[in-house]
């Protein structure tokens, strides 16, 4: 026992005398500042845009709706509208796809034991694509573009699961080819319902496909916000089991977690999360594979902490490009457009100065 | 008293055969090798009594209980494993590898208590591998690798410990270092099922060996009575010879004259 103590004892001054081995205060001030990071971008982004308003109005604006000590009759009835009506809810779906798309990326990674996985790897995508495509183009037998996104894209996932299980097993590997076999079909089924469509509908399957938070409004935010907020917290919850996850699947059986159950757990409750994203958004590429990659640069590879933070990321980038879209020219820019060629650098600097660190 | 105990264990891949009536038991307290050539089916016992593979017919008892109906987490209370070197996608710290044999014993969600950080630290402390602790484990050597490992199942606590070839990919002072440190770990009161297919390491170190050759077990009992000519014989068409170094036991082959014309001793035994 005293030998036990003495060992435990000698570590504390080691790790520059603010704790122990396993200190995290570091890692919870940098959780800290990425928050405040994201109440700055929301404010700034409320402000910018067509109709400019000042970082005052702004404030009074949301004063008057979140607490009691405003009034809302007394604001200026176009800013109310702009920066209430419009803006803030878009502001808000844009950090529930953020959020969403970056945590199940976090967690696809994880699962598949593969850092360069995304969410759509098991065809999402595709399928919601598909979906989406359906309902432009029929608009009478499928009428809500959103609901048919969602559908077919845990359709597509669900096909691509039960393609790849094999006696009471499901292989990685397998998994991943599934996903793209069932991507391409679904990719090819949009393919014949754009050739088929109307200049119109064709046009709108395209802007569909590039995504964009143009139609965000309150309703969507009601819906989305608990839905989102609860997935996350249950996948938050699985954290550790993640990081054990992703030594393989035997050692995880070794180690108490059973593998087929907390894999079903976690990929059935990240598919319905990005599908859920996507039918909200359209598709907006490389959130969720560049954001986990970010969060491990800041907090080394535990989940329990590439979650919360990958999260917050995931909403301050999306915050981030859904500003320029909107300000950076006279027309809207599809925001997917904006994701991808801000991202391209990123990617392109953690390929060249960061690749041992990430990929080991 | 026995800490584990198989019968008649029997498993196949498809219509290929693998354990055909596998039968062994092993003691508490003590270093059991299971030992074979390439091919000859210890990696599939081992998986069966670790029930990562589902066995067609047999008993497999651990300290006394049936595994057959235990959960993967009462499992992993019972039994620790140490698998091959392996290299793996995220670079965790040497830390939070050995917490993770913690993870059997944590409650909450995000459960790790000052008490499963502490026995981290200790377990890290007595192999000396403080220095390494913040270090990315896929950054290491092999056998600094193999030694978190053996630490992570040391931190899991467990009465009995698999290890899957603990030295194959380790140079020879890392063999031996290894080896060593298993036989304190049986000191210590765990039981340790190792397997190995070098015959030097098993005669050496363990206190009793299963020969395991063409899915089957060949034989058992301690190192001396197992490990020998005939044995050898029959597992390797390369004949082997066990010759003494003083007085440990030594596994050589034996050459045919002329084969090895500078060979110092002139012809082999």
């Amino acid at each position: 026992m005293e030998r036990e103590m003495s060992a435990h004892e000698r570590l504390v001054p080691r790790a520059t005398g603010t704790g122990d081995l396993f200190a995290v205060r570091g890692k919870q001030r940098y959780l800290l500042i990425l928050m405040c990071m994201l109440l700055c971008s929301i404010m700034l982004s409320l402000a910018l845009g067509a109709y400019a308003v000042s970082l005052k109005g702004t404030v009074s604006v949301l004063v008057a709706h979140l607490t009691p000590f405003g009034d809302v009759g007394s604001l200026h009835p176009v800013q109310d509208k702009v920066i209430w009506n419009l803006r803030f809810p878009r502001i808000l779906v844009a950090i529930v796809v953020g959020v969403s798309l970056s945590v199940s990326g976090a967690v696809f990674q994880s699962v598949f034991r593969n850092p360069l996985v995304e969410p759509y790897i098991l065809g999402v995508s595709s399928g919601s694509a598909f979906g989406a495509a359906c309902s432009i183009v029929f608009p009478t037998i499928f009428f809500s573009v959103q609901g048919t996104a969602f559908l077919f894209g845990s359709v597509a996932v669900g096909a691509a699961y039960a393609l790849s299980r094999v006696r009471g097993d499901t292989p990685v590997i397998t998994l991943v080819l599934s996903g793209v076999i069932i991507g391409s079909v679904f990719s090819s089924f949009v393919s014949i319902l754009k050739y088929v469509a109307s200049d119109t509908a064709l046009r709108d399957i395209v802007f569909w496909l590039m995504g964009g938070f143009y139609y965000a409004s309150w309703d969507d935010v009601f819906v989305s916000l608990p839905i989102v907020t609860l997935s996350i917290l249950f996948l938050w919850s699985y954290g550790w089991k993640l990081n054990i996850l992703s030594m393989g699947d035997e050692e995880a059986r070794c180690l108490g977690v059973n593998p087929e159950h907390a894999k079903l757990a976690v990929v059935s409750v990240a598919t319905l999360l990005t599908a859920y994203a996507v039918s909200l958004a359209g598709i907006i590429a490389w959130v969720g594979l560049m954001m986990p990659h970010a969060a491990r640069l800041l907090f080394g590879p535990d989940n329990r902490y590439v979650l919360p933070a990958s999260a917050l990321m995931g909403a301050i980038y999306l915050i981030v490009c859904d500003t320029i879209a909107r300000t950076v020219a006279s027309a809207e820019i599809p925001v997917g457009i904006i994701a991808s060629i801000l991202g391209a650098p990123y990617l392109c600097y953690l390929l060249r100065n960061k690749g041992r660190v990430i990929y080991g | 008293m026995n800490m584990m105990d198989v019968g008649d264990l029997w498993f196949s891949y498809g219509k290929k055969p693998i354990l055909s009536g596998a039968s062994f038991f092993v003691e508490e307290g003590t270093l059991c090798g299971l030992f074979g050539p390439n091919g000859s089916g210890k990696t599939t016992l081992f998986k069966c009594c670790l029930k990562f593979l589902a066995y067609a017919r047999g008993t497999v008892c651990m300290d006394g209980t049936d595994i057959s109906g235990l959960s993967v987490s009462q499992m992993a209370r019972l039994v620790s494993y140490v698998p091959q070197d392996h290299a793996p996608p995220f670079p965790f710290l040497v830390k939070e590898i050995v917490l993770m044999g913690r993870s059997p014993h944590l409650r909450g969600v995000f459960g790790a208590s000052s008490e499963d950080k502490r026995k981290v630290c200790d377990v890290l402390d007595s192999m000396g591998l403080l220095d390494i602790a913040d270090s990315p484990y896929n950054q290491l050597s092999g056998g600094q690798r193999q030694l978190v490992l053996m630490a992570r199942a040391i931190a899991q606590e467990t009465p009995l410990m698999f290890l899957d070839e603990p030295t194959a990919a380790l140079d020879f002072s890392n063999q031996l270092k290894v080896w060593k440190l298993v036989r304190s770990i049986v000191d210590d009161g765990v039981t340790v099922l190792a397997c190995s297919h070098d015959p030097n390491h098993v005669s050496w170190f363990c206190d009793k060996v299963v020969v395991m050759g063409s899915n089957k077990i060949l034989d058992s009992g301690p190192p001396e009575d197992v490990i020998t000519d005939a044995t050898l014989g029959t597992l390797y068409a390369e004949p082997c010879v066990r010759s003494y170094s003083g007085s440990v036991p030594v596994i050589i082959p034996r050459f045919s004259p002329g084969q090895i014309p500078s060979f110092p001793w002139g012809a082999c035994p």
